[in-house]
């Protein structure tokens, strides 16, 4: 059981990684990846309201009723982010600021609704909760993965310290959008390729 | 000629897909034919034209500070909702969504019938809140956030559109086993995103 549980925590980091395999949530993932600082405040938000919403899904879950359910999640999730949002414009002004609209998007991120709808409905609070927080922190890894690739190409820093020596010329296109796309595809592959399981099945 | 400006910046140079990453979602699923890409592109134009300016006007006579003066109740007066506005925001654009379904089913049954699936997808579209909160971010007017609403869904329309038939083109070429699907649809938009890069700079007129 103990095996089992820890399983629901760590599936979804990497065999079954919601960006990439469950084609879920990559909207919101990728302007918030020109730097490190950014994508860890979002990833964390992301898994604390992901986390959140499965055990305030999976409480309700006798309650809700089957034709409003979505209804339901939504405002579930809404509210949690809200809070999330609130939280960050006392704590961390400045990220919440970089963030700008994107911590709101959260609420119309797949996963969250994926995982309340596909997870939460059917089973108890403590392992919804755990599902959550698992979905939610494979979701910040391809985040900060992706940030890391943008900010060291495109600016030669990580957090903000200079990693690269001075005559390394700044690639402006990994800071800019088309650098997103680029990057995400290029993992999609690695992925793809590395774990030949999943993508047979894709296929 | 600021109206025609914002229209261009938001349709080429910000354009809510290529350079805010917004609506992925349904942008990767609904393009392999090109019919389904016009269709959904459409619908996603006709509500974002309806919500930005429905939640503006919810935004600015309900929820701002001071919003609710107009019930001249003292204690409602100097009353903050604004931490309201994300579930305002989500409630309306799915009510709207499902008025819009309602109504296209009952005066325009063609129509219906090629958007009516496409519109519950929509109620959950990151495009449709993203612009909604772009333009509350932005602090457009009503007329700005109606053309902002509406040519943000065009570019986004334009987008998938664009994807679609390189998507059908890329029919017979042989792609890697591994980049297959989504990986290459990811590598063309980055492609799409370069070219779009060029419109940045156009502006008409002085500010």
């Amino acid at each position: 059981m103990a095996s089992k549980t820890s399983k629901l925590l760590t599936d979804p980091l990497l065999d079954n990684n919601p960006v990439t395999f469950q084609i879920l949530g990559v909207c919101s993932s990728l302007a918030v990846t020109t730097q490190v600082k950014t994508a860890l405040v979002m990833g964390a938000a992301l898994t604390l309201v992901t986390g959140c919403s499965n055990l305030a899904v999976s409480l309700l879950r006798k309650q809700i009723p089957a034709k409003i359910r979505m209804i339901v999640e939504l405002c579930v999730i809404a509210t949690l982010v809200i809070v999330a949002d609130q939280v960050l414009k006392a704590m961390l002004y400045d990220v919440s600021k970089q963030l700008s609209v994107f911590v709101g998007l959260i609420i119309t991120n797949c996963i969250v609704m994926g995982r309340a709808e596909a997870f939460a409905l059917q089973n108890p609070a403590g392992k919804s909760f755990l599902d959550g927080i698992g979905n939610g922190l494979g979701y910040s890894m391809v985040l900060v993965i992706v940030s890391s690739i943008r900010e060291l190409l495109g600016s030669g820093t990580l957090l903000g310290h200079h990693i690269l020596p001075a005559s390394y010329p700044p690639n402006l296109l990994m800071v800019l959008p088309p650098g997103a796309f680029i990057v995400i595809a290029l993992l999609i592959w690695f992925q793809r390729t590395l774990i030949t399981k999943q993508h047979q099945e894709e296929a | 000629m600021d109206l025609l400006n914002l229209a261009i910046k938001s349709i080429f140079i910000e354009n809510i897909l290529l350079s805010m990453f917004l609506g992925m979602c349904s942008y990767l699923a609904q393009s392999k034919k090109i019919e389904s890409a016009t269709g959904l592109g459409a619908a996603v134009v006709l509500v974002m034209t309806l919500a930005c300016p429905v939640n503006w006007l919810i935004k600015h006579h309900l929820l701002r500070p001071g919003a609710l003066a107009w019930t001249h109740i003292d204690a409602l007066a100097n009353m903050d909702l604004s931490f309201l506005s994300f579930i305002c925001f989500i409630s309306v654009i799915a009510a709207l969504t499902q008025v819009v379904e309602m109504v296209m089913d009952r005066f325009f049954p063609p129509l219906y019938a090629t958007l009516g699936i496409f519109l519950p997808l929509i109620a959950v579209n990151c495009a449709i809140l993203g612009a909604v909160l772009f333009m509350d971010e932005r602090k457009y007017d009503l007329a700005q956030s109606s053309v902002y609403g509406c040519t943000a869904g065009i570019g986004w329309a334009l987008a998938i559109m664009i994807l679609a038939a390189i998507r059908k083109k890329m029919r017979y070429s042989n792609v890697p086993a591994g980049l297959r699907g989504l990986g290459i649809a990811f590598l063309v938009t980055g492609f799409m995103a370069i070219g779009f890069l060029c419109f940045s700079g156009i502006s008409l007129g002085t500010n």
